[in-house]
C-alpha cells in the first residue's frame, strides 16, 4: 500500500477548504432565499455567473479586482431585487411550483443572453497582482489567492452573522424566516424584506462567482454546475439553515478536493454520493429543522 | 338582528365598526354578514363555540383574511382590504390564539420586533419599560428564546409584544386557551388593567364565566355559524340564558 505523504494531505485539506469557502458563500445565499421566501432558486448559479462577468467588466474598466468584487455584489444584488419585485412577487401564494419554474427559466434565458452579449468563449480574469504569489509555511507552499479566499469568506460570514444577529433588519429577517405573517401583523412590510433578502441571497452567489472567476474564467454556462453544487450543499447541510450551509459547504469542498486527488474522474460523482448517503441517514440534512412549517 | 341595535348605538366614540362583513376561506363562506361595534375605552367580548368564526372575525379586522364584502371601520376609516402591516400601523394589534411567538428570537427580540414601527430609540425604551411593568416575569426571561417559554409566559409575551406597538385597539383571541386557572386569572387581571389604562379591547372567549370575571355589565356578542346571534351586556344576556346556553353549548 502506498502511503500518501502528510504534506500532500495538508495541501488537499487547504485546497478543499478554499473550494469549500466558495461553496459556503454560494449556498448561504441559497439558504437565505429558501428560508425567507420558500423559493428554491434554480437560477442561483446563474447569478454567480453574472457575478463573474461583473468582475470581468469592472476589472477591465477600473483595473482593480477589489472594486470588481464589490461592484459584482452590488450589481447582481440590484438585478436580483428587480427580478424579485417584478417577476417573483406576483407568484407568491399561488402554486409553489411557479417560482421554481420561473427561476429555472431564468437559468436558461440569462446565460443565452450573456452568450449574445459576451460571446460563447469564456472571459479570463487574471489574479490580482497582490495575491498571485505563494506563501511558504514550513514545507508547505500555499497559493496566495486561495489563502485570500479563505480569509475573505471568514470575514464575509462573520459580518453576515453579525448583521443577522445584531441589526434590526437582521432580526426582522430571522423572524420572517419563521413566521412572516406574524411579522407583518406587527406593522412590518414583509414584502419589502423579501425583496431585500432575495437581493442579499443572489449577492452572496455573485460573491462566490466573483472570487471563483480568476480560477476558472467567466463562461456563460458556469452557473449550471454552481447551481447543482449549491443544491447538494444545501441538501447536505439542511435547507434554510445558515450553519448547515457553512458545514455542508466545507464538507463538500473537502470531499471534492480529496477525491480529485485520489481518483479525479470521480470528483463530481463523489459529492452526489455524499448527498445520497446523508439523505438516507438523515433526510433533513445535517442542520435542517424537522417539520418546518 | 335589529332587535339589539339599541345596545349598539349607546354612548361613546366608535373605535371599530364592522358592517355586514362577509369572509371566505376559498369557497367556504365563514363570516356571513357580521356587524359589531367597539367603542373607545371599552372591552367587548366575542363569545361563541369552536368554529363559529370568532378567530376569522379577528383575522378579518387585522387584514390577514380580508373580507369579500362589507366594511370595517377603524376610527371612521374603512380599513377593509388594507394589508396587515398598514392596519397595524393605524393602531390595531392582534394577540393571536396560537400566540405566534417567534421561537428562534429571544424574549427581548420578540418585544423589540413589536416596537420597530416606532423609529425613536427612547420611545422604544419607554415602551419596553412599560411592558415590563405589566409583566415583571418577562424581565427575568429577556435572554431566553421565545420557544423555551412556558405557555403562560408565551401568552404574556404576545400581549407585551402587542403593547410595544402602542395600539389603540387590541384584538385578544382566547387568551385563556390551554392555560392553568391561576395563569388565566392573572391574564384577565392584566386585561382589566389594560382597559383602565385607556386601551380598547375586543376579546374572544369560548367561556362565558371567564368573560364574566371582567365585569358583569361587559358588552358582549354571541356568534353562531358565522353570524352575530345576540348582543348586549353580560347581565342582559344572562336573562336569556336558554338561548345563550344553546349558542355556547355549555352550562355556565
Amino acid at each position: 500500500m502506498s502511503e500518501i505523504p502528510w504534506n500532500v494531505i495538508a495541501m488537499q485539506l487547504f485546497f478543499g477548504i478554499a473550494l469549500g469557502c466558495i461553496f459556503v458563500l454560494l449556498s448561504s445565499g441559497m439558504s437565505i432565499i429558501y428560508g425567507l421566501l420558500d423559493v428554491v432558486n434554480f437560477a442561483h448559479g446563474t447569478f454567480a455567473m453574472l457575478g463573474a462577468y461583473a468582475v470581468f467588466v469592472v476589472v477591465s474598466l477600473s483595473d482593480s479586482f477589489f472594486v470588481g468584487i464589490v461592484s459584482a455584489v452590488v450589481i447582481v444584488g440590484i438585478i436580483g431585487m428587480v427580478i424579485e419585485f417584478l417577476l417573483l412577487k406576483p407568484l407568491y401564494g399561488k402554486d409553489p411550483l411557479l417560482p421554481l419554474l420561473l427561476t429555472f427559466g431564468l437559468s436558461v434565458a440569462i446565460p443565452d443572453f450573456m452568450k449574445i452579449v459576451f460571446g460563447l468563449i469564456g472571459k479570463p480574469i487574471s489574479f490580482p497582482d497582490a495575491l498571485s504569489g505563494a506563501i511558504t509555511l514550513g514545507p508547505l507552499t500555499l497559493p496566495g489567492y486561495r489563502l485570500f479566499i479563505i480569509i475573505f469568506t471568514l470575514v464575509v460570514m462573520i459580518s453576515l452573522w453579525l448583521f443577522l444577529k445584531k441589526s434590526d433588519l437582521g432580526m426582522i429577517i430571522r423572524a420572517s424566516t419563521r413566521d412572516s405573517q406574524m411579522v407583518q401583523t406587527l406593522g412590518i412590510n414583509v414584502s419589502r424584506i423579501w425583496t431585500v433578502g432575495f437581493g442579499m441571497g443572489v449577492g452572496l452567489a455573485a460573491l462566490a462567482g466573483a472570487i471563483a472567476a480568476p480560477m476558472m474564467s467567466a463562461t456563460p454556462d458556469m452557473g449550471v454546475d454552481m447551481t447543482m453544487t449549491a443544491f447538494v450543499v444545501t441538501v447536505v447541510g439542511g435547507l434554510g439553515s445558515l450553519g448547515g450551509a457553512i458545514v455542508g459547504g466545507l464538507f463538500i469542498g473537502l470531499v471534492v478536493a480529496f477525491t480529485s486527488y485520489v481518483a479525479s474522474a470521480y470528483s463530481s460523482v463523489a459529492m452526489y454520493f455524499c448527498m445520497a448517503v446523508i439523505l438516507l441517514v438523515r433526510p433533513r440534512g445535517l442542520f435542517g429543522e424537522q417539520g418546518r412549517e | 338582528m335589529k332587535r339589539y341595535s339599541e345596545s349598539i348605538s349607546g354612548k361613546g366614540v366608535s373605535m371599530l365598526r364592522l358592517e355586514d362583513v362577509n369572509t371566505y376561506y376559498g369557497y367556504s363562506h365563514i363570516l356571513q354578514g357580521v356587524s359589531l361595534e367597539v367603542k373607545e375605552g371599552e372591552i367587548v367580548v366575542l363569545l361563541g363555540r369552536n368554529g363559529v368564526g370568532k378567530t376569522t372575525t379577528m383575522k378579518t379586522i387585522m387584514g390577514l383574511q380580508p373580507p369579500k364584502a362589507g366594511r370595517v371601520f377603524f376610527m371612521e376609516d374603512n380599513i377593509a382590504g388594507l394589508p396587515p402591516h398598514k392596519i397595524s400601523r393605524k393602531g390595531i394589534s392582534l394577540i393571536p390564539e396560537d400566540r405566534r411567538i417567534i421561537p428562534n428570537l429571544t424574549v427581548l427580540e420578540n418585544l423589540k420586533l413589536g416596537s420597530l414601527v416606532h423609529s425613536k430609540a427612547d420611545e422604544r425604551d419607554a415602551l419596553l419599560k412599560m411592558a415590563f411593568d405589566y409583566f415583571p416575569r418577562l424581565k427575568e426571561r429577556v435572554k431566553h428564546l421565545g420557544g423555551n417559554l412556558s405557555g403562560g409566559e408565551q401568552q404574556m409575551l404576545t400581549i407585551a409584544r402587542a403593547l410595544m406597538g402602542r395600539p389603540k385597539l387590541m384584538l385578544i383571541d382566547e387568551p385563556s386557551e390551554g392555560l392553568a386557572p391561576k395563569i388565566v386569572h392573572e391574564i384577565m387581571e392584566i386585561i382589566k388593567q389594560l382597559q383602565k389604562d385607556g386601551r380598547t379591547i375586543l376579546l374572544v372567549e369560548q367561556h362565558m364565566e371567564i368573560a364574566m370575571r371582567l365585569s358583569s355589565n361587559q358588552r358582549a356578542y354571541i356568534m353562531e355559524k358565522g353570524r352575530i346571534r345576540m348582543g348586549g351586556s353580560l347581565d342582559e344576556l344572562s336573562c336569556q340564558m336558554d338561548e345563550v346556553v344553546r349558542c355556547l353549548g355549555v352550562k355556565i
